[in-house]
């Protein structure tokens, strides 16, 4: 880069930009992260129904900090470059050419390594923020390397299928109800799996989403932190009633929970004989994704062990009802 | 045919198209064009229909539809063979299989335009008008979602119909970015910037253009054939379980990607191989960069999108399970191979935006370039990193979740190079004598939107917030400001300022303003509030949604179909300047120092009388001494060819 010379290549001149742009820049950000952050942080979705929504939200708001200064640093340069620089400015000075405006060394070598600082710090903060909550509430597959340090992990089972959520409790002598109900204080791992094509189940106010893939466990953890009614609604395109698959969950006190579950598997318990086993996944039929196209030679209830290695199953075999039961890890 | 780097010998006279002879004086309906073009579509896809049902009559690919895939999409195969042979794209190389000599037919007049023509110029004109049919059609059914929308629960459409709006939608706007300033302008204007009388491929360069014109007619046949339900993601397995107009979707992405990929590998070639003398990598303009590196990405990404709509289409007719897990197949696999050729798709959307706002910053604020090196290598390191990104569209998908960190990491670093044009366009507005000439307003524009698209994606790289904001109208509005924000306003600045090149006729700058002005304040009205719909758990393609978004719905609506009115400006604008009321633009209007405007407007059909010799880049704008670009008319031409490659850095 033999055409870079210092700013000492720039004849003299008045006009001392930044002077006014630093302060205007320092005040507006200061001012816009400061009401951003108290006022208008609390209230981001997904909220605090969990200790992953939490943690949504707050990533959200760090994220935001940092990126209105960034955002205003351009929206104040190229405000004052639209006043200040332009032609039909009654006396504009002649701009300078020359080596000098093709590239100042200092100046490129302080943007990148700007740019690079902030990126690796959002990279190292976005990675402590998926690791320590066990994941984020995402999706981590069968075999989740990062799993909650609570010993009493309720397990829940996602079923989707076109178009429509079920949710089967093994804890709970393997009863599949359509609706979910969590306990309050108490880490969740959803198991979510699917019967036809991809859905996402996306537990909005607990911050959690997690692909349905048929054939395939997806595993996501959250610990609920408040009361309340949720929404569940499907994330990824499922097909011409994709806009329908849209319900609501609830967290309950663990009391109010044991008592629903209880009364629920005994109303449930005709149902339940007939089910299929508590599995992980489920192979419907082959009429199933593929429109009866492919030789039904497929154990329809098998329990696939899908995608990676074989996950740790939870103990179902015997219905242990009333107990919340240890799951993974 | 040798590299034409000598100047002609004897004066102009001699750099003529070549004529038919006596036989050009045939009527103009006479010999191949898109009519003949439109009868070979028809009568290929009724022989290849026929075909299938006979080689696979009730082999119905969904139980009890009767609906036999192998006809529809033979049909669809050689429909687009037969478009390519009434055309007149095979004559060629058929006339060489059987050991003939092609005879070259360039016509001249207006019906070159419906013809096979090799000329890059005609090919880029054709490329702009087809690219605007393709955005207009998806236009009209981006205000038809928007319509469906405007209620959470009352509908217009069934949810069959509005499913597949949005997939055809999606479709024909991602088939139609990933050419629109490569196609156009790259074919027009790179050869006149890069001081080439031609392009390296050109008979590769009229296939591609006639293979992206067959997708637009494989992929409107989705609506006809009763839609598909899969978005332009067309994950698997609801691709395969779709009905008939899933083939259209694998077909069209099959030919528009034939085309994409020969139309890079052409552009890549020109670039690299039919650069005057004296254009040294140094010099070359920013512009030519972004699309090397578009092509680049083009040739060697959209591969594995063919692959993959290879295997869909085999797992619909020949029973094979690709894409089906309870026959040893996984959703994962389309899922890894559409994102791997999505994720550099989103750059060839994006980088030539880029080059456009560099190419014209300079022209409109007096002053060089700032950090042009910086600007290309941010270019090339985009480039490379696009495919080091995909895996987070599937952050939530189980897959691979311990990659998570790596894929964020890629994702976040991505943002650097990007910064790189940020810091290119700052640079170069610094001290500046800005005029705010139309072309100048849509650069301006790139900034603002993109800066908001590209902080957005800082959002969306980070896995704890992407839970919340994956698969819903934040991602939407997201791309919709990097590529419409970007790309979209670079192209329609691009327009403006090239225009007067390209026809010779300037637009009108009044209703440009308008136009302007019109899309900037719609486009953030209609995608702005999309942001925050997004936040408040409205999933992406849904026709039903709660009811207090209403609100930011409506306005993203009536906002979108006002950003849609503006474009009848553009047209109304087009059809004035250019047909009705033509006023003769000077010479180089803008006065730039860029290569292109050095010949006359419109370019002569052999552009530089004599192969110039490029003395310098383009940028050397405000110094005190003029500094010539190129040398034009080189005396001779050995001695300064040598001179400007070994003297001049």
């Amino acid at each position: 880069m033999s055409e870079q010379t210092g700013p000492g290549g720039t004849p003299a001149t008045q006009e001392r930009p930044f002077r006014l742009m630093i302060p205007l820049w320092v005040v507006l950000s200061a001012a816009g992260d400061l009401i951003f952050w108290f006022v208008a942080g609390p209230h981001v979705p997904p909220g605090g129904m969990s200790n992953v929504a939490r943690g949504a939200q707050f990533d959200f708001n760090v994220l935001f900090v940092v990126a209105l200064p960034v955002v205003l640093a351009v929206w104040v340069y190229m405000g004052y470059a639209i006043v200040m620089w332009r032609a039909s400015r009654p006396g504009a000075p002649e701009p300078v050419g020359g080596p000098a405006a093709r590239g100042n060394f200092k100046v490129q070598v302080a943007w990148i390594a700007t740019t690079t600082v902030v990126v690796l710090g959002m990279f190292v903060f976005g990675t402590v923020e998926l690791i320590v909550p066990a994941g984020a509430g995402g999706g981590e597959g069968p075999n989740p390397i990062w799993t909650p340090a609570s010993k009493n992990i309720l397990p829940i089972q996602v079923i989707a299928q076109q178009w429509k959520f079920t949710y089967r409790y093994p804890t709970f002598g393997g009863m599949e109800t359509d609706r979910l109900v969590v306990p309050d204080h108490t880490t969740i791992a959803f198991h979510v799996t699917s019967l036809d094509v991809i859905h996402s189940f996306w537990a909005y106010q607990i911050g959690v989403k997690a692909d349905a893939n048929p054939g395939i466990d997806n595993v996501a953890f959250a610990t609920t932190r408040q009361l309340g009614t949720f929404t569940v609604r499907c994330s990824e395109l499922c097909g011409i009633w994709h806009g329908a698959m849209y319900t609501y969950g609830k967290v309950v006190s663990k009391s109010q929970f044991e008592k629903w579950a209880i009364s629920t598997e005994r109303q449930l318990a005709p149902n339940t004989k007939d089910l299929p086993p508590f599995a992980y996944t489920y192979t419907p039929s082959a009429n199933g994704a593929t429109g009866g196209y492919y030789t039904p030679h497929v154990d329809p209830y098998s329990k696939v062990e899908h995608y990676g290695a074989t996950p740790q199953h939870p103990k179902v075999t015997q219905p242990a009802a009333a107990t919340v039961t240890t799951a993974t890890g | 045919m040798t590299v034409e780097i000598a100047p002609p010998t004897s004066g102009v006279g001699e750099v003529r198209p070549p004529t038919r002879g006596p036989a050009s004086r045939r009527p103009a309906w006479f010999g191949q064009h898109v009519g003949t073009a439109l009868v070979g579509m028809v009568a290929g896809y009724a022989l290849g229909h026929w075909i299938g049902n006979v080689i696979a009559s009730g082999y119905a690919h969904v139980q009890g539809s009767g609906e036999n895939d192998v006809a529809i999409v033979l049909g669809m195969v050689l429909g687009v063979l037969g478009w390519l042979a009434g055309i007149g794209a095979l004559n060629y190389p058929l006339a060489k299989l059987v050991g003939r000599d092609s005879v070259p037919r360039e016509t001249t007049g207006w019906t070159r335009y419906f013809r096979y023509n090799l000329t890059h110029k005609v090919v880029g004109m054709q490329y702009l008008i087809m690219v605007l049919v393709f955005l207009f059609t998806g236009g009209l059914l981006a205000m038809a979602i928007r319509t469906e929308l405007l209620s959470p629960t009352s509908h217009i459409y069934g949810p069959g119909t509005y499913i597949s709006i949005v997939s055809e939608h999606g479709t024909v706007m991602m088939m139609m970015a990933s050419s629109m300033v490569l196609g156009p302008l790259g074919n027009y204007l790179v050869p006149l910037m890069i001081g080439s009388r031609r392009m390296a491929f050109p008979r590769v360069e009229a296939f591609s253009f006639w293979c992206f014109t067959a997708g637009y007619f494989v992929i409107l046949s989705a609506l006809p054939l009763g839609g598909f339900p899969t978005g332009w993601t067309g994950y698997a397995p609801l691709q395969t379980e779709a009905t008939a107009g899933m083939d259209s979707y694998l077909v069209g992405f099959l030919v528009v990607g034939t085309g994409m990929v020969l139309a890079g590998f052409n552009i890549v070639v020109t670039i690299i191989h039919y650069r005057a003398p004296g254009m040294t990598w140094g010099r070359m303009p920013i512009f030519v960069w972004s699309i090397l590196v578009t092509g680049v990405l083009l040739a060697t990404a959209t591969p594995t999108l063919a692959v993959a709509c290879l295997f869909g289409i085999l797992d619909r007719t020949a029973q094979t399970a690709f894409y089906v897990n309870e026959h040893g197949g996984s959703s994962y696999l389309w899922e890894n191979l559409f994102w791997f050729f999505g994720h550099p798709e989103v750059y060839i959307m994006a980088l030539p935006g880029f080059g456009i706002v560099g190419e014209m910053l300079p022209v409109f604020t007096r002053k060089p370039l700032f950090a042009y090196k910086v600007g290309a290598a941010g270019m090339v390191g985009v480039g490379l990193l696009s495919y080091f990104v995909w895996q987070h569209h599937l952050f939530q998908s189980g897959i691979n979740p311990d990659m998570r960190p790596l894929y964020m990491l890629t994702t976040e670093l991505i943002s650097i190079p990007t910064g790189f044009i940020f810091l290119v366009g700052l640079g170069t507005l610094y001290k500046a004598k800005m005029r705010f000439e139309v072309p100048m307003l849509f650069c301006l524009a790139l900034y603002f939107n993109f800066l908001i698209g590209g902080i957005t994606g800082v959002f969306l790289s980070d896995v704890p917030v992407d839970v919340t904001v994956h698969g819903g109208f934040f991602v939407l509005s997201h791309f919709h400001y990097t590529i419409m924000g970007g790309l979209v306003f670079a192209f329609f600045g691009a327009v403006y300022y090239w225009t007067p090149k390209i026809t010779g006729k300037t637009l009108n700058q009044r209703l440009g303003k308008i136009h302007f002005w019109m899309m900037f304040v719609f486009f953030n009205l209609t995608f702005f509030p999309l942001f925050l719909v997004g936040l408040f758990d409205q999933p992406r393609r849904v026709f039903e949604y709660a009811k207090n978004l209403q609100t930011l719905n409506d306005v993203a609506s009536v906002s979108a179909f006002l950003l849609g009115s503006s474009f009848l400006v553009f047209v109304a604008n087009f059809v004035w300047s250019l047909w009705i009321d033509p006023k003769r633009a000077p010479a180089n209007p803008w006065g730039s120092n860029g290569l292109e405007w050095q010949t006359a407007s419109p370019p002569a059909w052999y552009n530089f009388e004599r192969i110039p010799v490029v003395l310098a880049d383009p940028y050397h704008y405000s110094e005190p001494t003029e500094v010539p670009v190129a040398d034009l008319a080189p005396t001779n031409f050995a001695d300064a060819a040598a001179a400007a490659n070994g003297g001049g850095a």
